[in-house]
């Protein structure tokens, strides 16, 4: 970065919760819990052209074991919401869940015997999404609002929820 | 598929089963019978057999609810060797929802008929499997009767809140 330069053979100090937190925010490792067409949107807003890679998060992990981010996309109905739970508890401290689109954020239009009226009945969500699909673009604001919520977070209060 | 080809269809089921078909109509070329219930394993084995219906394309039922006779079996029938098209409809009481299974002369019957029983409660006899398959074990009633209370849900897991 150039300061060295200015710098040489030196040290900083910092909070200790700023320094995790920075390394949390730009390493999202996220976990696609993916159920309908709100998938073809993901891949998308994943995908080149809207580069996600610049927030760090570009890196899909399909084990829970080795994800940050759990990233619901699309309907989840009570038939498949123990396997959401699951996924979710297999997930290491620290997590956060994203509901991506309305049926994960609220069931959506889906409003019958089926369908689980927002993924939250289920798991603690961090961040909700609308949109039927969302636009890659408020994908990308969810994403930095993630952000932005993880670097206020203190490693303290940090607990199994 | 002319019209006066169908009509010729409907023409040999009438003459074939003149007491158990008891009305057909056509719309465009799109020929119905609706028959007598108990008729349906010989009507359906006689399409197969004589008339060259060799693809069963869909088998489900209508709830008429509070009219009697509640419940409506609907058949699609396609001879893929003669481009002709088929729909058979019987009507099936509320006390006892049930008609003869047509798996054993179209394989494909199989799911449909248990579809028609997971969400209509109706019974096929001769079935060789048949059980819910969509809904998950546990689930009590079929959901797309009328009578199906429009909130109801039966959760696998504890919701929160």
């Amino acid at each position: 970065m150039g300061l060295e330069t200015l710098f040489g053979h030196s040290y900083l100090t910092t909070r200790l919760d700023e320094a995790v937190n920075w390394g949390r925010k730009y390493s999202f490792f996220q976990y696609p819990f993916v159920t309908a067409c709100c998938g073809m949107e993901f891949m998308s807003a994943w995908a080149s052209t809207y580069d996600i890679a610049r927030f760090g998060a570009e890196y899909p992990r399909f084990s829970p074991r080795q994800a940050d981010v759990l990233f619901v996309v699309g309907t989840v109905n009570e038939k498949l919401a123990p396997v959401l739970k699951r996924v979710y508890d297999q997930m290491c401290e620290p997590k956060w869940v994203v509901a991506f689109g309305v049926c994960a954020t609220s069931g959506g239009f889906y409003d019958n015997y089926a369908t689980v009226q927002g993924i939250d009945k289920i798991i603690p969500v961090d961040i909700y999404i609308p949109g039927c699909p969302p636009r890659p673009e408020a994908v990308l604001d969810a994403l930095i609002k993630l952000q932005e919520k993880v670097s206020k977070e203190s490693v303290l209060d940090r607990k199994y929820r | 598929m002319t019209t006066a080809a169908n009509s010729y269809l409907l023409e040999t089921l009438k003459d074939k089963f003149p007491a158990e078909v008891l009305a057909t109509h056509a719309f465009r070329g799109d020929e119905t019978a609706v028959i007598q219930k108990d008729s349906l394993a010989a009507v359906a084995a006689f399409l197969k057999g004589d008339l060259g219906f060799d693809f069963l394309m869909d088998l489900t039922a209508v709830d008429h609810s509070p009219r009697e006779p509640r419940f409506e079996l609907v058949c699609h029938f396609y001879s893929s060797k003669h481009n002709y098209r088929l729909r058979l409809k019987c009507a099936l009481d509320s006390e006892n929802p049930a008609a003869a299974s047509l798996t054993p002369l179209w394989a494909g019957a199989n799911w449909f008929e248990r579809e028609a029983y997971d969400m209509f409660g109706i019974k096929f006899e001769g079935h060789p499997d048949l059980r819910r398959i969509l809904m998950y074990d546990g689930f009590e009633g079929h959901p797309l009767r009328k009578d199906y209370p429009l909130k109801k849900r039966q959760p696998r897991i504890p919701h929160r809140d």
